[in-house]
């Protein structure tokens, strides 16, 4: 039983709009997941129902089994288990760099805060901002934030990640830096879901791509089949929005 | 010039107990203002229909009034209309406290309306329960945001007070009302007069005086 995480026909409506239905998806341990899909299709609203962030009209999510549900007392306990990281800024701006990251462990995980400080550290240090500990967020970058956000994440030891187009609001020189953490991560082995644009680097870090369309999981495959010889012709098409070529 | 009248009897003495009563008066308005205040911009913050508009209609009445008008409808109003006779102190207070009270909920609800949603995302994501999520990023937030505010309103309320009492309102309106009881029967349009000579003393004690606050504000800016 290495599978972390069930999707068990799960629905999501907002009033009359159908977002998706019956989605079913279930991730192993260790495994990435890349999801795409043109704007719109859910693939935000699918990553917030995971986290428990949107409720859901039908179906189930587990996490080892827990069943993850946004009326649960105990909610807070099983989001510990799933770091995410949103396409929009979210550290806290009234915090430093290092304040933001270790609030959640020495407040939620009761971690002494020297531990936490030290671990804080090293993994700043990983993505290349220990000289940030003490400036504030709005004195970063948006690549820079995005890394902090990402640690920030990790220091909670999550047995999953979600990536919500973490690169989307970034000016194009910064995405390389970010991505390329988020890459060293999926090589070590760890579990997560992305959601991304950007196809070259889904297709690196990818150990299964799922397209979603219309509300449903179109097709999925390992990243090679996926992207060269996609199956359905609105992975086809849609694939091609990303490729420029010189016949008009 | 008039500033003789200062040395005429107690004079002095009488504008100095004027700027403490009026401190006072602005001390007590502020403590209202800020808990009920604080207590109706959270309920603003729901965003019931119902409630929003009716605080729309209160904002807007207490920014278009000026505050003299709000004080002669008080102090006036209820003398004659309720039979209360209320002292021009207590009058003073309802009057800022109404105001004061406004302005502070429009102020809490701005803030917290201006927290953005992925800040409480970006909290409960972490494994934050509600508590921790108010505790340790929300209401910092919103107190960052609301100090600046606040002094601000709160110097524009003890100003305000401080105007209103300089010039001694309480002496104003009472002796005003005194003529205007006096002359009922003799004279029945005694009230106009009255009033226009009140506005004309507050305009010429206020004027200048605002004036110097703008220049003051704007030194202080930098
Ligand atoms: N709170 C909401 N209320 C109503 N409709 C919503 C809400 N949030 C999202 N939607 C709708 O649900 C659908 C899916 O939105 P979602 O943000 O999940 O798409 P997405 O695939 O992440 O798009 P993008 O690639 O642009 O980020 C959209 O049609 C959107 O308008
Ligand atoms: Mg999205």
């Amino acid at each position: 039983m290495d599978e972390i995480l069930q999707v068990k026909g799960i629905t999501k409506r907002f009033d009359d709009i159908v977002v998706f239905e019956n989605l079913n998806l279930t991730v192993k341990k260790g495994e990435v997941v890349v999801i795409v899909g043109p704007s719109g299709c859910g693939k935000s609203t699918f990553l917030r129902c995971l986290n428990a962030l949107e409720d859901i009209q039908e179906g189930e999510i587990t996490l080892d089994g827990e069943s993850i549900n946004r009326n649960k007392k105990d909610i807070s306990r099983i989001r510990e288990k799933i770091g995410m990281v949103f396409q929009s800024y979210d550290l806290f701006p009234h915090l430093t760099i290092l304040q933001n990251i270790t609030l959640a462990p020495v407040k939620v995980k009761k971690r002494p805060k020297a531990e936490a400080e030290k671990e804080a550290l090293e993994l700043l240090e990983r993505v290349g901002l220990l000289s940030k500990k003490d400036n504030y967020p709005r004195q970063l970058s948006g690549g820079q934030k995005q890394r902090v956000a990402i640690v920030r994440a990790l220091i909670m030891h999550p047995e999953i990640l979600l990536f919500d187009e973490v690169t989307a609001a970034l000016d194009p020189e910064m995405v390389k830096e970010v991505l390329d953490v988020v890459l060293s991560l999926a090589k070590e082995g760890r579990t997560m879901i992305i959601v991304t644009h950007e196809m070259q680097f889904a297709r690196a870090a990818a150990d299964r791509m799922i397209f979603i369309d219309g509300g449903r999981i179109v097709e999925e495959g390992k990243p090679k089949d996926f992207f060269e010889n996609p199956k359905t012709e609105r992975l086809q098409k849609f694939l091609q929005t990303f490729t420029y070529d010189d016949e008009k | 010039m008039g500033f003789d009248v200062l040395l005429k009897g107690n004079n002095m003495m009488r504008l100095l107990e004027g700027v403490g009563v009026a401190l006072k008066i602005s001390l007590i308005s502020v403590v209202i203002s800020i808990v009920l205040g604080v207590v109706i911009g959270v309920l603003l913050a729901l965003k019931r229909p119902v409630i929003t508009a009716v605080f729309r209609a209160y904002l807007e009445i207490v920014r278009i009034m000026p505050q003299m008008v709000l004080l002669f409808i008080v102090y006036f109003g209820t003398t004659k209309a309720l039979g209360l006779n209320l002292s021009a102190e207590a009058a003073s207070i309802i009057v800022f406290s109404f105001w004061g009270t406004a302005e502070m909920a429009d102020l809490v609800r701005g803030a917290l309306a201006g927290i953005p949603v992925i800040q409480y995302e970006g909290s409960v994501s972490l494994g934050m329960n509600t508590f921790q999520t108010y505790r340790y990023v929300i209401v910092p937030q919103i107190i960052r945001r609301m100090i600046p505010l606040s002094i601000n309103l709160i110097t524009r309320m003890i100003k305000t007070t401080s105007l209103v009492m300089m010039i001694g309102i309480v002496e104003v309106l009472k002796v005003g009302q005194q003529i205007i009881e006096a002359n009922r029967k003799s004279s029945p349009d005694a009230a106009f007069g009255v009033f226009a000579t009140v506005f004309l003393l507050y305009f010429l004690a206020c004027w200048p005086i605002s004036m110097l606050s703008k220049y003051l504000e704007k030194k202080w800016e930098n």
